[in-house]
């Protein structure tokens, strides 16, 4: 029987999980406050996802870099290639909050987007 | 000189929301201050995830929850200066600020709102011994640097505390090709959220080192490498235990002290421990017409409560403008935090004026679990209340309701104290 | 070939430039840093001593007192900020009042004006409400005061540009080398020739010394640490405090700032290295702990930076000023140690005395001995403030927000003789960066202002020349 303790995330309170797994099956899942605790620990043994944020380079705005994140979850294991993705990539002014940046990041059907606004700059 | 009903002095999370506040409770003469070229404040380059989910119930990054503040501000037309920095209020509400366009100028204000925020403490105020290189920079400057200007302050780290900015820079930092090498804490426990650490560290194989802190610092022109050694109980480094780590840059997460030079200037009264204006029930200061909220008021650990808090500041400033507040009847309780609650915002409760729930934010001294959260009304235990955990890196609070209060009418102190089980 | 080469650009060297510019004269000072006031010079106690500290008949003495005298009206001549705030020797052991006795006689024969012995405890507390309970005497001397000691090494260094003084900076000294009718220097960045040099190479001054003479000196670095206190605490005291050495030790003084800060400092830790400029654990434990003896209730949580500079302590601590014998041409400035800063208008006054006497030269009809500092917009009235801002908006733009300096002084650090290229240089001309956060908010935006008026990139901006670089590389460059 394999054990994997984790942290819960889904509060602050950061309860401490604890989940058995019998050959790759969950078998049990102690340790949490609320549901989100058991939610979160069965997520995060079996298919652990992160947004990701970063930040690209914007061409003829008012300000030089722009933020930008995963619209939804990536595999955690994608999130180095996410980032990578976004090496080089400049936009240009204006940009929108929610504006595509980089779709369908590193083949996880994800796209990156910008969080939020720049304005062109006056010429 | 102009007038305002209503000053915000600061356009971050805190202004924005007792701007929109105050509007909404009916007071259209307002404007906010901001010194820097936008508004949004600090949450500008908090670029990463995780903001609002209690006042949105989702996941945003910083910017993006600014922008919902923001926009909400310009849909109701609130107006604001920005690139104007305050460089003096006085006790009768006189703002007095700067700014290229209209140099030195003064705004006679009916209500002023405090909401300058905090800043980072520095290593000057840690007394690290060592040279003075380059490569020593507050986690909130790299993350300025990083974020927003898109420079990379150094290729080998390591953070000096935990608290959540350090945490956060790890992540980012690593994510942008830097070699984050350790994070050292101080304390036996870390001062960050949960979710941080697990998120930024442990996702990462960046080592938390706790009880652990700098006690040299390599490199004359830039920093080439620090010693960490263990620390004791008393926070002393234990001889024998250095480590020497190489590295270009040592960021510090250390602390965050509210910003109220310009409020102690204009005579607000102080609470030593949270080093922000002491308030009443209504966010006010000992000054009739001044509220504080958000970081300048205390240090928060989410923005949700940062804007709630400024919420109910803004709606009081509107109240007090207008007049046709309750009339006090002259109580006025005394909350008392004790035995491992180190103090609480507000500081004191006016049950006639208080809105019909009270909620009485706290931070803890160290962490406990498996205690309760006691409350009582001078002596009698009103309240007692489970929680598992908590630390000194994340708020607790109780709510007070008001007809409860009402039912005391000789009720003088709300002692709130940490209980073991 | 130059007139004179003078090494070192720090105070010394600098006020003896700009004493040098009343005479027709190529002069040339030499600096290894980038920029004036980067050793000794830039980390000291900032005191102008009254003199009753050196020998009765020392050249010390002499021009400690000289110095001093000089100190108000130079101040006013060059624009830097100067304040005769006084000083208290605090005997806290009754034992000891036979040295602040001795003290108080050694500084009449000095020619110290107007000091008094106190012994009346209420009198005392009248004059200075901090000092410790155990206070049994104080030695009142009304003629010390506080200099910028930034302000007045820039100050004379700019003067004596703008007077026809060439600097080069980034230029170090490696060899010395008599030729007819003077020598020749060897730098990392080129050989001079000049008929005279001044040694005012402060901690180095023994290495340049013991190249052109038999008779050898050395400089110890004695290391001070100091600690700084926010402004909130700069009231904490009105004069300058010291400590009357003591069965306690040699104490520590705390002293008002002429920015408003408060000052607790220097630890005396003879060292080796000419360029260990770290803090210890140690000194800086020690500090703390002799802070206390003199003055009570030293809000000590409040410091905000603690720094360490080195004083060029000499074995038989006196200055050394004057051609060496046996090296025609070769005038020392060496052994500046405390009362150097006080001195420094003295001793500029003497070396250039001594260099036009070697060379006979003319008084120069063009010097202009004033100079314009930093426009400080906190000294202006609204309306010429107003007036300022329409006409340079800049000035209405604050960069660092604990010190509110202005994007104009910033400007007009960068732009003016001999300006800053630096984080640091910024810093000490207007105090950016020098305040409560220690640089957190505004350093980024003092890199941006550099770089776009320097014509630089970002990642060449530094906190203080040479390989100090702010920021190494951008985002996803080595991914």
């Amino acid at each position: 029987m394999e054990k994997r303790e984790l942290i819960c995330i889904g509060c602050p309170m950061g309860c401490p999980v604890t989940v058995e797994l019998d050959g790759g099956e969950i078998a049990s899942v102690t340790g949490y406050t609320c549901k989100r605790g058991d939610v979160y620990a069965r997520k995060e043994v079996t298919n652990p996802t992160r947004i990701v944020t970063s930040t690209v380079k914007v061409a003829g705005g008012t300000a030089d870099m722009v933020s930008v994140k995963t619209r939804d979850d990536v595999p955690k294991g994608k999130i180095f290639e996410c980032v990578q993705a976004l090496k080089g990539v400049t936009i240009q002014a204006p940009v929108h909050i929610g504006d595509v940046v980089v779709a369908n990041v590193a083949g996880t059907g994800v796209d990156i987007i910008a969080t939020k606004g720049v304005e062109a700059a006056s010429a | 000189m102009k007038s305002y009903d209503i000053v915000i002095i600061g356009g971050g999370p805190a202004g924005l929301a007792a701007a929109i506040a105050a509007k909404k409770e009916g007071v259209d003469s307002i404007l906010i201050l901001e010194r820097d070229k936008e508004l949004g404040g600090i949450l500008n380059q908090c670029i990463h995830n995780g903001f609002g989910l209690h006042t949105f119930k989702e996941e945003l990054t910083g910017p993006e929850y600014a922008a919902r503040f923001i926009d909400q501000a310009a849909e109701l037309g609130i107006e604001y200066k920005l690139r104007t920095m305050v460089t003096n209020i006085s006790p009768d509400k006189v703002v007095t600020a700067l700014n290229r366009e209209e140099g030195l100028f003064s705004i006679q204000a009916k209500a002023v709102v405090l909401s300058m925020g905090c800043r980072e403490r520095s290593r000057g105020a840690l007394n690290i011994p060592g040279y003075r290189p380059a490569g020593i920079f507050s986690a909130g400057t790299a993350q300025r640097l990083v974020n927003m200007e898109g420079y990379m302050p150094g290729r080998e780290v390591v953070i000096l505390g935990s608290g959540d900015i350090g945490l956060i820079m790890a992540r980012r930092m690593t994510l942008e090709g830097a070699k984050v090498k350790v994070v050292a804490e101080l304390m036996p426990y870390s001062g960050g959220l949960k979710r941080n650490i697990v998120q930024c560290l442990d996702d990462y194989g960046i080592p938390l080192k706790l009880s652990h802190t700098v006690v040299e610092i390599r490199g004359k022109e830039r920093v080439e490498g620090v010693t960490l050694a263990q620390v004791d109980g008393k926070g002393k480094p234990i001889p024998g235990t250095e480590e020497d780590y190489d590295c270009d840059t040592l960021l510090l997460s250390v602390g965050l002290i509210p910003e109220n030079e310009l409020s102690g200037d204009m005579g607000v009264e102080m609470n030593p421990v949270t080093s922000g204006p002491k308030v009443d029930e209504r966010m006010q200061t000992n000054i009739e017409g001044v509220f504080a909220c958000g970081n300048v008021l205390h240090v928060h650990d989410l923005v949700d409560f940062v804007s709630e808090e400024a919420a109910a500041a803004g709606r009081n400033a509107a109240r007090y403008v207008k007049g046709g507040e309750n009339q006090s009847t002259g109580q006025v309780i005394a909350l008392n935090p004790v035995n491992g609650v180190r103090y609480t915002v507000p500081c004191t409760i006016d049950p006639a004026k208080m809105d019909d729930e009270q909620v009485v934010r706290f931070r803890v001294g160290s962490v406990f679990k498996n205690c309760f959260i006691g409350v009582y009304f001078d002596d009698e235990r009103v309240q007692h209340r489970k929680r598992q955990v908590m630390a000194p890196g994340e708020m607790e609070e109780v709510k007070l309701e008001k007809a409860k209060l009402l039912e005391r009418p000789g009720l003088k102190t709300i002692t709130i104290q940490v209980e073991e089980a | 070939m130059y007139d004179v080469i003078i090494i070192g650009a720090g105070v010394s060297g600098s006020s003896s430039a700009r004493e040098l510019s009343r005479y027709k004269a190529r002069v040339c000072v030499l600096e290894k840093a980038e920029d004036v006031c980067c050793g000794t010079s830039k980390a000291n106690s900032a005191i102008v001593h009254a003199g009753y500290d050196a020998a009765n008949g020392s050249l010390m003495a002499k021009l400690n007192v000289q110095g001093n005298e000089m100190m108000e009206e130079l101040s006013r001549e060059l624009d830097f900020s100067f304040n005769r705030c006084g000083s208290l020797v605090v005997c806290i052991d009754k034992d000891s009042l036979p040295d602040l006795k001795a003290l108080y006689e050694r500084g009449v024969k000095n020619g110290v004006k107007d000091m008094q012995l106190i012994l009346d405890r209420d009198e005392i507390f009248k004059l200075e409400p901090n000092l410790s309970d155990e206070v049994v005497g104080v030695l009142y001397a009304p003629t010390a005061g506080i200099v910028c000691p930034f302000g007045m090494n820039i100050a004379m260094a700019e003067n004596a540009n703008a007077n026809g003084v060439e600097f080069k900076f980034d230029t170090e000294v490696t060899g010395l080398r008599p030729i007819e009718g003077g020598w020749e220097i060897e730098t990392n960045n080129g050989t001079y020739q000049t008929r005279c040099v001044v040694n005012a190479a402060g901690v180095y001054s023994d290495k340049f010394h013991n190249m052109v003479s038999e008779k050898k000196i050395h400089i110890t670095p004695r290391r001070g640490d100091y600690c700084l206190l926010d402004k909130k605490a700069g009231k904490h005291v009105k004069h300058t405090i010291f400590a009357l050495p003591s069965k306690y030790g040699k104490g520590v003084l705390v002293s008002p700032t002429v920015h408003g800060n408060l000052l607790v400092g220097p630890t005396a830790i003879d060292i080796e290295d000419k360029e260990a400029t770290a803090t210890t654990r140690a000194g800086l434990d020690e500090l703390i702990e002799k802070a206390g003896l003199n003055v009570k209730n030293l809000p000590m949580r409040q410091v905000i930076t603690s720094f360490a500079g080195l004083r060029a302590h000499e074995d038989g601590h006196e200055f050394i000023i004057g051609e060496v014998p046996g090296a025609p041409g070769f005038v020392d400035c060496a052994a500046i140690e405390s009362p150097g800063l006080t001195s420094a208008p003295a001793i500029g006054k003497m070396v250039a005395g001594i260099v036009r006497d070697l060379l006979d030269l003319e008084e120069n009809p063009d010097f202009n001995g004033t100079r314009k500092g930093i426009l400080d917009p906190d000294t202006l009235s609204t309306e010429e403030y107003n007036e300022l801002i329409k006409k340079n908006p800049a000035y209405g733009n604050i960069i660092c927000r604990c010190e509110m300096v202005t994007e104009g002084e910033i400007l007009d650090a960068i732009h003016r003789p001999l300006g800053a290229k630096s984080l640091d240089s910024v810093k000490r001309r207007t105090r950016a960066g020098m305040g409560r956060c220690q640089s957190g908010f505004c350093s980024p935006r003092v890199m941006e202002i550099l770089a776009r008026e320097l014509n630089m990139g970002m990642l060449d901006i530094t906190k203080s020349g040479g390989s100090s670089k702010l920021a190494v590389g951008t985002n996803k460059d080595r991914i």
